[in-house]
């Protein structure tokens, strides 16, 4: 059925039982982001952390309010993009963008993504792309605020 | 005169499709948008097969076949509605525009401070509902920026009626207009339009009637209602897209100075500055949706041979069932009135568990069509204490039959996430 393969197994896991959910102190950026078609909204902070190979996603924290798809795609999201630079962040998310707007013929590799190739069958629903995409937006627009906060002054 | 269902069905091409896969559709959107029978879709084909022209300024024969039409579509919109003459009938887009066109004409006779009760400033105000569409919460809004004036609303019940209890201290000598919906598209809930009519009317304001959900299902008479405007939209009403109505009073029309300008709407023009057609051509610049107004004229002759009141008493059975076959599914709560008395054929839910878009999108595995989501009435939803619903609204065209397929449907959803249920 069809269903299932929008709806796989590892994204009903996750919207059961979300991974680093909630919001947590101290973070660099907060944004909120909202899906005016329907309402669906995230608040997600985002804390960097210095490395050798620059800067690093410390923490994802985040408060979903909506659909399977969307606080699925928040909670898979906080799960790969914790620890990864922020240069390795973005091409995840780049990576991610490209998957959702495949229109189905995508064909994710499961090395960069993770479980978040589970996404796949959402790029053949036009109306839920924007569902699975709000927190990686939402992740992009706080990183890059962070990022801006930590030019040297 | 009772509704024959089977037969309306054969009128309606679009509900032979299949969808996802071989499911037949069970449209339950009609709230969003409504199907259209052969004879609209005939009606378009034909003005442009055989009539194409453009109205007002052609002199030749399909010009004037056109003009006629268009014409036409006035006349039979007016006769649709009770207004006094045809004059009053404004053809707009939609019922956005014909709001917008109340609201920017108030703007302009509030900048060109010629004053008048169309002129708002700081101090005047605008009553709104809570339950109001977008369109008919954001031009206010604009408006209130652009002038200084301050917006009120009317909050609604848990029940999801109007509260009218502050109706005194909501409508006063400051109120210079209140808008609201005949009938929520989220709710359903039909509101006491005349009775808020009178007290605006004793207060020197306005009254304009988002008439969107009531007039594709009742019989909607102006003058009974006791409003100054009205708006309706055709594609909810069997009519095509693009083409909409704003009734209005013609001492009203008149003193209103003119929203868009551009050809047809004037009398003369020089370099420095214009005067007007009379209404309605005033508010109708540019080429108007000719082939959609003929179409119109046709959707309100199906409706009137179907007969409106048959068609009321036909959704009232589907609406009793649909609210209690919902009834019974665990963890599902009906937003807005429960019983079936002053409420229309749209049924938003919640059911713990299912998520609106997630409900939405099983239902349409199994080819049922709803819509999911705020539904353009984002306060609305607030003030009910829910993010978003799951939208199921009623049509001639709608069986018992699908009916008992949208409960299948919902329980099949609470099954498909764990969310329980029977």
């Amino acid at each position: 059925m069809r269903l299932e393969s929008l709806y796989q197994e590892i994204i009903l896991d996750h919207y059961r039982h979300p991974h680093h959910a909630g919001l947590r102190e101290p973070f660099d950026a907060e944004v909120r982001h909202v899906n005016p078609v329907c309402g669906d909204e995230v608040t997600m902070r985002v804390t960097l952390k210095d490395s050798d190979a620059g800067p690093v996603v410390a923490d994802v924290s985040y408060d979903a309010l909506g659909c399977s798809i969307s606080q699925a795609s928040a909670s898979v999201l906080s799960d790969l993009l914790t620890g990864r630079t922020v240069s390795e962040g973005m091409e995840i998310n780049d990576e991610f963008l490209a998957l959702m707007q495949s229109q189905g013929e995508g064909e994710p590799d499961e090395d960069v993504l993770g479980d978040a190739v589970a996404f796949a069958g959402v790029s053949k629903y036009p109306a839920r792309i924007k569902c699975a995409l709000l927190a990686w937006m939402a992740w992009k627009d706080a990183t890059a605020q962070a990022m801006g906060e930590r030019e040297p002054a | 005169m009772t509704l024959d269902v089977a037969r309306i069905r054969k009128d309606f091409p679009i509900l032979e499709r299949q969808v996802r896969g071989g499911q037949p559709l069970i449209y339950l959107d009609s709230a969003n948008t409504s199907q259209k029978p052969r004879q609209v879709l005939d009606a378009l084909a034909d003005f442009y097969e055989r009539h194409n022209a453009n109205i007002h300024r052609a002199t030749h024969q399909l010009g004037e076949e056109a003009t006629q039409a268009y014409e036409g579509a006035r006349v039979t919109v007016a006769g649709f509605i009770g207004a006094a003459e045809p004059a009053e009938v404004v053809f707009t887009k939609n019922v956005s525009e014909a709001i917008n066109l109340v609201a920017y004409s108030m703007g302009n006779a509030s900048a060109a401070r010629s004053g008048g009760r169309f002129a708002l400033g700081p101090g005047d105000e605008i009553v709104i509902t809570q339950m109001e569409h977008h369109s008919n919460i954001v031009p206010w809004q604009l408006l209130c920026e652009r002038t200084g004036a301050t917006l009120r609303w009317f909050r609604v019940t848990p029940e999801g009626r109007l509260d009218t209890s502050d109706i005194d201290e909501l409508i006063t000598e400051r109120t210079k207009l209140v808008a609201l919906a005949h009938q929520s598209n989220v709710l359903g809930t039909i509101n006491p339009v005349r009775a808020i009519a009178g007290r605006a009317h004793a207060a020197g304001a306005l009254v304009l009637v988002d008439a969107a959900q009531s007039v594709p299902h009742m019989p909607v008479d102006v003058a009974a209602l006791g409003a100054d405007f009205l708006g309706f939209t055709g594609h909810k009403m069997c009519g095509p897209t693009g083409i909409g109505v704003l009734w209005g009073r013609r001492e009203l029309l008149e003193e209103m100075p003119p929203f868009l300008g551009g050809g047809e709407m004037i009398e003369t023009v020089w370099m420095e500055r214009s005067t007007f057609a009379p209404p309605p051509h005033k508010f109708e610049a540019g080429t108007m949706p000719i082939a959609e107004a003929a179409a119109l004229a046709t959707a309100i002759g199906y409706l009137g041979e179907v007969g409106l009141p048959a068609l009321g008493e036909y959704e009232h059975g589907l609406v009793a069932h649909a609210l209690d076959a919902l009834r019974e599914i665990d963890g599902l709560r009906i937003l807005g009135p429960a019983e079936p008395v002053d409420r229309g054929a749209a049924i938003s839910f919640t059911v713990d568990g299912v998520h609106p878009h997630d409900m939405s999108q099983v239902l349409d595995e199994h080819g049922i069509a709803v819509r999911a989501g705020h539904h353009c009435a984002w306060p609305l939803h607030r003030a009910m204490g829910v993010q978003a619903s799951t939208r199921a609204s009623f049509y001639l065209y709608n069986t018992h039959e699908e009916v008992d397929a949208l409960a299948g449907g919902i329980r099949e959803a609470q099954r498909f996430f764990g969310a329980g249920g029977r």
